[in-house]
């Protein structure tokens, strides 16, 4: 144990995803060392992204102002939507550069045991931005693991009557890889979602 | 195959220990309490990665030692592989195949592969369905290990819709309709009148999963039931040449679900081998058993159906009453249940053919196990325990541990280990 503040910000420190108690008084003795110019820039960071960030008033993603800058570009397809778990997943599609239609972020997936129901997803206002018809395509981009299938197919049921047109992420072999470093699963899935070669 | 090699370190009561081992019988002798079990339970530990007497790793590792080593030479036709485990209570295991570490310790899982007797198997006949659902799954994980990832998919669905269903009791209990928490925005009415938003619309998506999950779980279980049966049958018969025939049936909900009602019953119909005629009625064992390939879609189909039929008791009590985890394999002594029936040497009889059966299955898979026979003799009178070890005799390496050497029948005479006091010497 450190003296007082020294160890308040370990402490802290310790409480941040994927940072242990090692690491944690590793940062907090850097910090220590640190000139107090470049301490203080990281502080007003910290505080900075608490009063000025908010959520997209339209898709949920991280925002800087009323609407994410994705939402604001009119260049956008407003006909195709895909729909993630969280705003790092909009961020990792954007790296593709594959797709150029809106998003709509969440919040989650649905876990009973974490209490999480619809409800506490933003999937009314997913409904709302459906409801002009304007939408002719939904991407489900949700986690391909057991809360993110759930999550899917309960938007695959409740979209269903509006007669859009709904499609789920291919799951399979990563590009690149081996066959034979495939876990059975991801075979298995890939065997499952397999397509016709056109040639 | 056979093991050429076992070394702890740090394993249960062994601070380090180096054995060499040949193809044929081994015993280890000693008294109880002195560390014989230890050393077949690191074997069963390199072959499936969990232990046959512990749900945890904790108790493996040695008192005051931070993690525990098994190291083990497996022999398969001429070739040698070294697999060793580093046992990490509490954080992620470690694997090293022939000194190159693998990514995931699951990959090592089948190069060694073991069927162990132990005097636990008793309850596979005495004790409860749960015994029996994971005589099955343990077996099919041993023959294809994707069955680990269903059988836990599985599991986390039932955990999920379990949780649904207890908020739903819940709050049928309180007098309401299910709590709605979340934000609430300008679009209610729209939201609503989409039918979502209610514990029921979401409910109807586990089912769909866990009818999806179940069925390639039954699925396998129905398949290897069949694959079974003749060979229990036959193993049964030799072990107690004369006496009444036995026979395995798998139990299902899914067909108790569907009797009562005439509509369903069509289209659980494939689930053959499920849906028992009656109590009083085993299928009859002259027939070759046709190995009736299980329709996975009718099987969801069945299972979905069957969940609708008991919805109202499930949001009553807040369980899930359909489904592979409340089935059981049903053990047949001639026209009786072998549970509550059988005597105690027909229970040994019956716990000892459905080992010898998962015997031959994996070794008809290719590549004869080594088998281990935990403290099973004493346990044994004479006839079954000569007729056991004539029929063990024939396997590749056969490991037995014994607290004195008469428990070793002359059959399976061969190298023999005392052990004493943590340490193992080899006397013959």
């Amino acid at each position: 144990m450190y003296e007082g503040v020294v160890q308040n910000l370990i402490d802290e420190l310790g409480m941040l995803p994927g940072v242990g108690p090692k690491s944690a008084q590793r940062i907090a003795f850097h910090l220590l060392a640190a000139e107090p110019a470049d301490v203080k820039r990281l502080a007003h960071a910290l505080l900075e992204v608490k009063e000025k960030v908010r959520f997209c008033r339209v898709c949920g993603n991280v925002a800087a102002e009323e609407e994410c800058r994705i939402c604001r570009d009119a260049r956008r397809d407003p006909h195709v939507i895909c729909v993630v778990e969280e705003s790092k997943d909009v961020v990792a599609i954007e790296k593709t550069r594959e797709f150029r239609g809106r998003y709509h972020v969440l919040g989650g997936a649905i876990s009973p045991i974490d209490g999480v129901g619809p409800d506490d997803l933003r999937i009314r206002e997913l409904m709302t931005r459906l409801a002009d018809g304007r939408v002719t395509e939904l991407i489900i981009a949700t986690d391909p693991n057991l809360e993110g299938e759930a999550t899917a197919t309960y938007l695959a049921r409740l979209v269903k009557p509006m007669g859009l047109k709904v499609t789920r992420l291919a799951s399979g072999l990563p590009v690149g890889g081996d066959l034979e470093y495939a876990d059975e699963v991801t075979l298995g899935r890939a065997f499952e979602g397999r397509r016709l070669l056109d040639v | 195959m056979h093991v050429a090699h076992l070394s702890l370190t740090d394993f249960r009561s062994y601070d380090a220990v180096e054995l060499a081992l040949e193809p044929g019988a081994a015993a280890f002798v000693g008294p109880n309490g002195q560390g014989k079990t230890n050393l077949v339970e690191a074997l069963g530990y390199v072959a499936t990665q969990s232990s046959h007497r512990v749900a945890t790793d904790g108790p493996l590792v040695r008192q005051g030692a931070a993690r525990a080593v098994v190291r083990s030479v497996v022999v398969r036709d001429d070739r040698r592989a070294l697999v060793e485990l580093e046992i990490n209570p509490g954080r992620a295991n470690r694997a090293r195949l022939n000194r190159s570490p693998v990514s995931r310790p699951r990959d090592v899982i089948g190069l060694l592969r073991t069927v162990l007797f132990a005097p636990e198997d008793l309850a596979l006949v005495k004790g409860d369905p749960a015994e029996r659902r994971r005589f099955l799954d343990d077996l099919l994980v041993a023959r294809a290990p994707r069955f680990a990832g269903v059988r836990a998919d599985y599991d986390r669905v039932l955990k999920q819709r379990g949780a649904l269903l207890r908020t739903a009791a819940q709050a049928r209990r309180g007098g309401r309709s299910p709590a709605r928490s979340g934000r609430r925005a300008e679009s209610e009415a729209a939201f609503a009148a989409a039918g979502a938003g209610d514990v029921l619309s979401t409910l109807e998506v586990w089912d769909a999963h866990l009818a999806r999950h179940g069925a390639e779980l039954l699925a396998a279980r129905l398949e290897l039931v069949e694959a079974l049966r003749p060979l229990v049958a036959a193993s049964y018969a030799a072990l107690a040449p004369g006496s009444v025939p036995v026979d395995l049936e798998y139990r299902g909900t899914l067909s108790t679900g569907s009797a009562g009602s005439g509509g369903s019953a069509e289209s659980a119909g494939p689930a053959g081998p499920a849906a028992p005629a009656g109590p009083a009625a085993p299928a009859e064992p002259a027939a070759p058993a046709a190995v009736h390939a299980p329709d996975r879609a009718a099987l969801e189909e069945g299972l979905r159906a069957g969940l609708l039929e008991v919805r109202a008791a499930e949001l009553e009590r807040g369980v899930t009453l359909v489904g592979p985890h409340r089935d059981d394999l049903f053990l047949g002594l001639g026209e009786l249940p072998a549970r509550g029936y059988a005597s105690h040497g027909e229970s040994w009889s019956f716990a000892l053919a459905l080992r010898l059966a998962a015997y031959d299955l994996l070794r008809a898979d290719g590549g004869d196990p080594v088998l281990i026979l935990d403290d099973v003799f004493a346990e044994l009178d004479a006839q079954r325990r000569r007729r056991l070890a004539e029929l063990v005799a024939p396997a590749e390496q056969v490991l037995i541990t014994a607290a004195v050497p008469d428990d070793v029948p002359a059959e399976l005479a061969g190298a023999r280990f005392d052990v004493a006091e943590g340490s193992v010497t080899r006397v013959r």
